[in-house]
């Protein structure tokens, strides 16, 4: 009995031994960890969004009623059903950057934005989702500006950053978004995009217009990109390649941007800017605000990258007055 | 001779030897500093450390393959490390002997009686393991829960659970069977529910109680300093240590207890112990008697060092293997045998299932709780400098098993334990702080990043440190960056000139320059009353004799368009003298209005060269609150600090 007993002992000290053993040998490292010990794994990189066939499409609509402005504004580029097909996934990226009311237009008018997510919905897409990481809180940004209220009436999917939405990205041949955090859960399954934003006085980059608008999709601590505006919003133009982009110069804040705060901020512009080319877009916004495009240079880096023209006549923008 | 006396060689072998290795963690290049001495040796036999480091990191970093040898020991011998090997085990020996002098054997049988509460200590295993496991239980469950076999496993699991509960719970191993299958079940199912990773995090708090990195860094911040500073001889000046007074309550409390209870520490609290009390359960040799019946006389009992009970059946997980019943039986009936006692032997720990479940779930919960406080996010605090090679700050507290050997080897006493700066996961995890010690950070040594036995600094050369060669690119490793205060600058804020930041900077080029400013005296416009072109009388103001006499001090016609300025060469109360060689010339009319300007270099900071070495802080004459601080921003273990693009 006490042979037995001990034999068996035996056995599992030895098991318990070799197990040890093993599992030291095999999780050995001789060298200790290295200098980035939590480089992220794998980088994402958002794909091109856009329509091959209808790029340079672009018209400038005047008036003050912007659904009106913008229904013709999208009809003079082709229609949303040239840009949305049945079964699309669309991601509207808003300017939701600060928690004020809509009529201090220093966020994306939320008529504006449940009136292309219904056109988005009537035109065939499966989903359409609208997001941003906004500056300031965001829960109280989406409720505030209304455009989370806006979002829902419409049957779009309102997605607010969470720490987990966020996966590193690098722009290919970028020099500042590298190995960046980049709020990439909205875009599963989406495979259009559309910008829309308020014309706006921003006073590191001179204005805020449809690029720097991209500035939303980080995260991190994004504000380091400030000590090179320029730079930054060229990466993000390089970054995102929408499908369409709405540059609504209705009211512009022609002071104090970009979070304005003041009715005397604001100018009524009566302008809808709709087109593929975002380069072009900020352009012509860029007049809104009584500057060139000379004034602002990433519009002329952007141009100089090839993501657009500067010269948004050369588009020959469709021109139409509403209302 | 007798196996006690071979056990006290053996105590006071590794006693000395451990001493010795304290003692030679000195920075220098006699024989007897550290010249190659393993002195991590006793923490690399720890398979505390190693098992906790496998945990939070799944890797076995190195020299810690050497607990190893232990690990097996154990599973042989039994607890042979506690009662033969570790130092502290040691010194609770000794202190547990001056306590029972002169006690009767019946009271000294008494003490050593078992305790239920001995079993403490696997509690706290389970905790401190539990708390660094967690990660790793959550990403095990993602990966579980990622496979869609998990909800057949989860199926599988609870029928087992169902079944092992009707087919009755008498058997013990059934009892273990089932708690291991409803964690298991339970953990997937909570998985299943929600993604617990966001707040799961692997800290590891094993040095806060493993014997052996508490017995290091109380003798080597507590102990050794103050047995030093009589005649320092371990190092040039007195060592400092913020919280050594916690540190050394917490040694001298264990130690004391011994005086009450012998091997206190090692019957109630030690995890390593009990650790091993958990390995020894299959061992081949053990104590045990070679009959049941005896005299029950006690005297094996009355130096148990263990509280393990040899007289009854014998308490396996608590015997120290100390050998005192073995030599203190008269009638030879206790031995170390391979045959099991013939009263029975307890192999298991005295530890409820309830207690388990707690321990186990309450380690897993109090990581999430203490990081709610974000200091390893977002609320980090920039006083967090740690030693250069130190990794991000969560992968950092998944290493650090506060030893302070890092604290001891650093040259400058710069490296310091941490009181709650880091948050309490991060107590006594090494800080540096540049107001004591002597200097900054040095720029050539890494001596800190090689002495870490885990690796939570980890090993840097030279090369890489500095930035140079194949480092160019990344440039050299920075702690942090200087920024200065400019309410307390003396150049700043005071009209003093100074600019010892500038000039210990030890960068090239220096990260620190200045901008020259002319700053006007305060009542410093006169008026000339005599002037012969070099020596002035002046009224409206005057000043010390040879106040001004300095070389930083001009005078500015207040009426000169070109703003010339000539430097003051001597002063009495009412007399200014200018170089003999550069006089003023007929502009200086008797009535002009001169102004007394001082020659101000303002240090400025750049970010991009500066290391956060701390030597400029550590040298600004203003003594109290620095005027130019390091703070942890810019480091360069986490590129998310970054202060420049």
């Amino acid at each position: 009995m006490n042979r037995r007993e001990f034999l068996s002992r035996t056995l599992r000290a030895g098991v318990l031994a070799a197990a040890a053993g093993s599992l030291s040998y095999w999780l050995y490292d001789g060298r200790g960890p290295g200098p980035d010990s939590t480089a992220q794994g794998n980088l994402v990189v958002l794909p091109d969004f856009s329509v091959p066939e209808l790029s340079g499409r672009m018209s400038v609509i005047t008036g003050a009623d912007r659904i009106r402005t913008v229904d013709m504004g999208l009809k003079a580029v082709g229609g949303i059903e040239a840009f949305i097909r049945k079964g699309d996934g669309v991601l509207i990226k808003v300017n939701a950057a600060f928690a004020s009311p809509p009529i201090l237009g220093a966020t994306t008018n939320p008529q504006l934005v449940s009136h292309v997510a219904t056109l988005c919905r009537k035109a065939g897409a499966s989903s359409v989702v609208v997001t941003d990481n906004p500056i300031n809180d965001p829960q109280s940004c989406f409720t505030l500006s209304g455009i989370g209220d806006a979002a829902r009436s419409a049957g779009a999917r309102l997605m607010l950053p969470t720490g987990s939405s966020f996966a590193p990205t690098t722009v290919p041949h970028g020099k500042l978004i590298r190995d960046w955090p980049l709020l990439h859960a909205p875009f599963q399954g989406v495979n259009k995009v559309i910008g829309i934003a308020p014309v706006k006085d921003h006073h590191r980059s001179g204005a805020s217009m449809i690029m720097k608008n991209w500035y939303g999709l980080l995260g991190g601590q994004r504000n380091i990109f400030h000590q090179n505006i320029n730079d930054i919003i060229l990466e993000l133009a390089m970054m995102v390649k929408p499908t369409l982009v709405i540059l609504d110069g209705t009211t512009s804040m022609m002071t104090n941007g970009p979070t304005g705060g003041s009715l005397s901020d604001l100018k009524q512009t009566r302008c809808m800017i709709v087109s593929t080319d975002q380069v072009a877009a900020d352009a012509c916004g860029a007049s809104l605000l009584g500057k060139r495009a000379a004034d602002l240079p990433f519009i002329l880096k952007a141009q100089n990258a090839g993501l657009g023209t500067a010269d948004y006549e050369s588009l020959n923008p469709a021109r139409e007055a509403v209302g | 001779m007798k196996i006690v006396t071979v056990r006290r060689i053996s105590q006071v072998f590794f006693l000395l030897l451990f001493f010795w290795f304290c003692i030679v963690s000195t920075f220098g290049e006699h024989w007897w500093q550290l010249r190659g001495w393993p002195v991590n040796w006793f923490l690399q036999l720890d398979p505390l450390v190693h098992v906790g480091v496998m945990l939070t990191t799944q890797t076995v970093y190195a020299g810690l393959s050497w607990a190893l040898v232990t690990t097996v020991l154990t599973i042989v011998l039994g607890r042979f490390f506690c009662g033969w090997v570790c130092p502290f085990g040691t010194l609770h020996h000794l202190f547990g002997y001056l306590g029972k002098r002169g006690r009767t054997l019946s009271r000294k049988a008494a003490v050593n009686a078992y305790q239920r509460g001995q079993s403490i200590k696997y509690y706290i295993l389970i905790f401190l393991l539990s708390a660094a496991a967690g990660a790793l239980m959550a990403r095990a469950v993602r990966t579980a829960v990622a496979l869609a076999a998990s909800l057949w496993l989860l199926t599988a699991v609870t029928i087992a659970i169902v079944a092992l509960t009707i087919f009755g719970l008498t058997n013990q191993l059934r009892k273990t069977g089932t708690i291991l299958l409803a964690l298991v079940g339970g953990w997937t199912l909570v998985g299943l529910l929600y993604s617990m990773e966001p707040m799961i995090g692997a800290s590891l708090q094993t040095g806060l109680l493993d014997p052996i990195p508490l017995v290091y860094r109380s003798v080597n911040l507590v102990l050794l300093p103050l047995v030093d500073s009589a005649s320092p001889t371990l190092s040039v000046t007195q060592r400092h240590y913020e919280g050594a007074w916690l540190i050394g309550t917490v040694f001298l409390g264990a130690l004391l207890m011994n005086l009450r209870t012998p091997r206190f520490y090692c019957r109630y609290v030690c995890p390593l112990g009990a650790f091993y009390g958990v390995l020894s359960r299959f061992s081949l040799w053990r104590i045990g008697k070679r009959q049941d019946q005896c005299a029950q006389c006690q005297w094996c009992e009355a130096d148990c060092e263990g509280g393990c009970e040899p007289t009854g059946t014998i308490r396996l997980p608590e015997c120290v293997l100390c050998m005192n019943c073995l030599d203190q039986c008269g009638h030879g009936l206790i031995s170390y045998q391979t045959a099991p006692s013939a009263s029975g032997a307890i192999v298991s720990p005295d530890m409820s299932r309830r207690g388990f479940v707690v321990a186990l779930a309450s380690g897993i919960a109090a990581v999430p709780m203490v990081r709610l406080g974000g200091y390893t996010d977002q609320n980090w605090n920039p006083a967090v400098i740690r030693p250069p090679g130190a990794l991000r700050e969560a992968d950092f507290l998944s290493r650090c098993i506060k030893c302070g050997q890092c604290m001891r080897i650093c040259p400058t006493n710069i490296i310091q334990p941490a009181g709650l700066e880091a948050g309490l996961e991060g107590l006594w995890t090494p800080l540096l702080n540049f107001r004591v010690g002597t200097s900054g950070c040095q720029l050539n040594c890494i001596a800190c990043s090689h002495v870490c036995p885990t690796a939570a600094i980890r090993p840097i050369s030279l090369e890489e440190k500095l930035g140079r060669g194949v480092f160019a690119e990344p440039g050299p490793i920075r702690l942090g960056c200087a920024f200065v205060d400019h309410g307390r600058c003396l150049p700043w804020a005071m009209d003093k000139p100074c600019i010892v930041c500038q000039e210990t900077c030890p960068v090239s080029p220096k990260a620190i320059f200045v901008r020259e400013y002319y700053s006007p005296l305060r009542n410093g416009v006169a008026e000339v009353v005599r002037s012969n072109g070099s020596v002035l009388e002046i009224a409206g103001t005057s000043f010390q004799a040879a106040q001004l006499s300095t070389g930083d001090y001009f005078i500015r016609l207040t009426t000169d368009p070109t703003n010339t300025r000539r430097p003051i060469v001597d002063n009495a109360d009412r007399v200014l003298a200018v170089d003999p060689r550069t006089p003023f010339g007929p502009e200086l009319a008797i009535g002009s209005r001169i102004e007394i300007q001082v020659r101000l270099q303002r240090p400025q900071v750049d970010p991009k060269l500066c290391i956060g070495c701390g030597v400029c802080e550590h040298e600004c004459p203003v003594s109290g609150k620095r005027a130019i601080r390091v703070s942890g921003e810019n480091e360069s273990r986490n590129k998310r600090r970054s202060l420049l693009l």
